[in-house]
């Protein structure tokens, strides 16, 4: 690694438990739902805490997100708290139809989210969950890339007026942020310096901002430039920032814990092509293959999510655009 | 509970050998767990006595005619417990039992759930509540083929809340699949909790016979018992079998039993060490008597 050091935060997942004890204090309309999955959402202080304020489901996760549905229609806040991959494949057309289509905000918490699960293999992964909720009008998705995009999220999303899906992992993850950066949904935040070029911009969503972070120490080391930003909103899309920073930048990589089809990298280069901002471009994330067995980390190695392969990827495609 | 009669004995010299299998495969599961790192403890001691019995006496499949369409056919509805169709299945030579050191490991075809590229596994499961549905299609397929093959799956009693369990079980009944075997590990255990606490489901029974199959009770950790009902499918021609087998999660390690943290809790050095001085003693012990409990 370069030479710096990041401080490593807690996991996401347990930083948005505390949070969600913290707002259920003080709001007795907030509802937890679970499916066996209590455990896994580390909101079993949670249900000890305010047992008038969960709700549980049993493993029907098409179910869980039809009560939710109901339950937000009568003016509760429901936090729907499943893992990402049953929650939004299993459930899909409940997502669809119960609560986007018929605008119910029901706040949707995908845990263990991405490759987190590791080796218990494609059942447990989601790497569908960007790609099928952006293709279902109405539902805000996020995915929180430390602790405090996780609070902030969390909170945002108690009175928010629609539908949204915050997805995370259950790593400890290193705190990117000072505690006054600004957040807002639907806005970028963006990780290094101002300035008028960069040679690259690399931008990455959820668990991978921090390994795309990285790579901007090891590229300023060997005297390349990068603007790096923290798109922890897929939809709203942060056009702004997205078309700026590309616009200033030689070359662009995207960086997600998903398939390579359908998810942040697939938004980002549609949408820079049709602005006209044409920019060599590479969308690191799991390729369309059957996912090869191993940890969250040695999967994200093994394609190339880490800040040294990073590093490589872009000062190849900075070689090819100077040739 | 009524449990359905023993009709002809099997001779004890065939219990004594499952119940050694059993304790077999025990060690098996734990060695592999302790070694993965990983794994569901709990549910696959309480569902191995039932694999046992199936892949060792009662299912015609065998590395030989897997590749035949003229066999039965089994799905590991309750994929979690993959380490114990793994035991079972190194046992039977589907492959080799070394193999198993690398279970969750870079680049290993064997993963923490059954998949497909493991010979001898029919279906890739881990998302509760799909493995009645393809079992429905496998039995479905040699009722129209005319064949005589048997369809087994294992379910876990928490996965019983899932809805589409209860649309395969009305498709089962609509289409008399007889020889469809559904097996419920009746631990009465999930994640959360008591099954009955977390989501209560019974009367079990009561509801399965009003789906239509002929239901069974049996002690799902006595082969004896178990070789005597799956013997005898289907129960009643025309109706699809359910066996609600009465088992313990955890079964066969004296402080693992009904012990709700040992859903995937692995042990430390010191609990596997005891766990095996179980299995040991346990061994010494069928030396010294018929097998049976
Ligand atoms: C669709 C789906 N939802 C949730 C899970 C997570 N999960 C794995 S095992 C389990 C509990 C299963 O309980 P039970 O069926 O009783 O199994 P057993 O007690 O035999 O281990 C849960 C909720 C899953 N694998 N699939
Ligand atoms: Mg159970």
């Amino acid at each position: 690694m370069g030479g710096f050091n990041l401080q490593i935060g807690k996991t996401n997942l347990d930083t948005f438990a505390q949070t969600l004890m913290e707002l259920a204090a003080i709001d007795r309309d907030i509802l937890v739902l679970t499916s066996d999955s209590r455990g896994s959402g580390r909101v079993t202080p949670f249900a000890e805490k305010f047992p008038e304020q969960i709700v549980e489901m049993g493993i029907a996760e098409q179910n869980l997100v039809g009560v939710a549905a109901g339950l937000a229609s009568a003016g509760k806040k429901v936090f729907v708290v499943s893992p990402a991959c049953f929650l939004t494949a299993r459930a899909l057309e409940q997502i669809k139809n119960d609560v986007a289509y018929s605008d119910h905000p029901v706040k949707l918490i995908g845990i263990s989210a991405g490759v987190s699960y590791g080796s218990l293999g494609t059942t447990h992964h989601s790497l569908h969950d960007f790609a099928a909720l952006q293709a279902i009008n109405n539902i805000d998705i996020l995915a929180p890339a430390d602790n405090f995009e996780t609070i902030r999220a969390i909170r945002a999303a108690v009175n928010y007026p629609r539908p949204i899906y915050i997805r995370f992992g259950k790593k400890a993850m290193p705190n990117l942020h000072t505690p006054d950066t600004h957040f807002e949904i639907g806005k970028a935040i963006q990780l290094t310096p101002e300035r008028e070029k960069y040679d690259v911009a690399l931008i990455a969503t959820g668990e991978t901002v921090a390994p795309a972070f990285m790579v901007s120490q090891i590229l300023t080391e060997q005297g390349v430039s990068s603007c790096v930003l923290s798109l922890h909103t897929l939809r709203p899309f942060d056009e702004n920032a997205v078309e700026r920073a590309a616009a200033r930048s030689e070359v662009v990589i995207t960086v997600e814990e998903h398939s390579v089809n359908g998810g942040l990298g697939s938004r980002v280069a549609s949408f820079l092509m049709q602005a006209g901002v044409f920019r060599p471009l590479r969308i690191v994330g799991i390729p369309d293959e059957h996912t090869i067995t191993g940890s969250q980390g040695e999967i994200f190695n093994h394609y190339g999510i880490s800040a040294q392969a990073l590093a490589q990827t872009a000062l190849h495609l900075l070689e090819k655009e100077a040739a | 509970m009524t449990l359905t009669k023993i009709s002809h004995p099997i001779s004890l010299e065939k219990i004594r050998l499952l119940v050694s299998k059993s304790i077999q495969y025990r060690r098996a599961i734990l060695k592999l767990i302790y070694t993965a790192k990983a794994g569901h403890t709990g549910g696959s001691l309480s569902c191995v006595d039932i694999l046992n019995v199936l892949y060792n006496h009662v299912m015609d499949i065998t590395p030989q005619n897997f590749n035949q369409v003229n066999r039965d056919r089994y799905v590991h509805s309750k994929g979690h417990s993959v380490e114990a169709l793994y035991a079972v299945l190194a046992d039977k030579g589907f492959f080799s039992t070394e193999l198993l050191d690398n279970v969750e490991k870079y680049c290993s075809d064997f993963i923490g759930h059954p998949t497909r590229s493991v010979l001898g596994i029919e279906q890739n499961t881990g998302a509760l509540g799909h493995g009645l549905s393809v079992a429905v299609g496998m039995a479905l397929a040699a009722k129209k083929d005319g064949r005589s093959d048997r369809i087994f799956t294992i379910m876990g009693d928490g996965e019983l809340t899932e809805g589409s369990i209860w649309e395969a079980s009305a498709s089962a009944a609509h289409y008399r699949l007889d020889n469809l075997i559904a097996i419920i590990d009746h631990n009465t255990l999930q994640i959360t909790g008591r099954t009955e606490h977390v989501m209560n489901m019974e009367p079990l029974e009561a509801k399965f016979t009003a789906f239509g199959f002929a239901v069974r009770h049996v002690d799902g950790n006595n082969v004896e018992e178990l070789v005597n009902l799956l013997e005898n499918v289907p129960f009643e021609p025309g109706k699809p079998n359910l066996v609600l087998a009465h088992t313990i999660k955890g079964k066969g390690i004296s402080y693992m039993e009904d012990q709700i943290q040992w859903h995937h809790r692995v042990p430390t050095d010191s609990e596997y060490a005891a766990a095996m001085l179980e299995l040991d003693a346990a061994e010494k012990h069928l030396e010294k008597t018929d097998g049976r409990f």
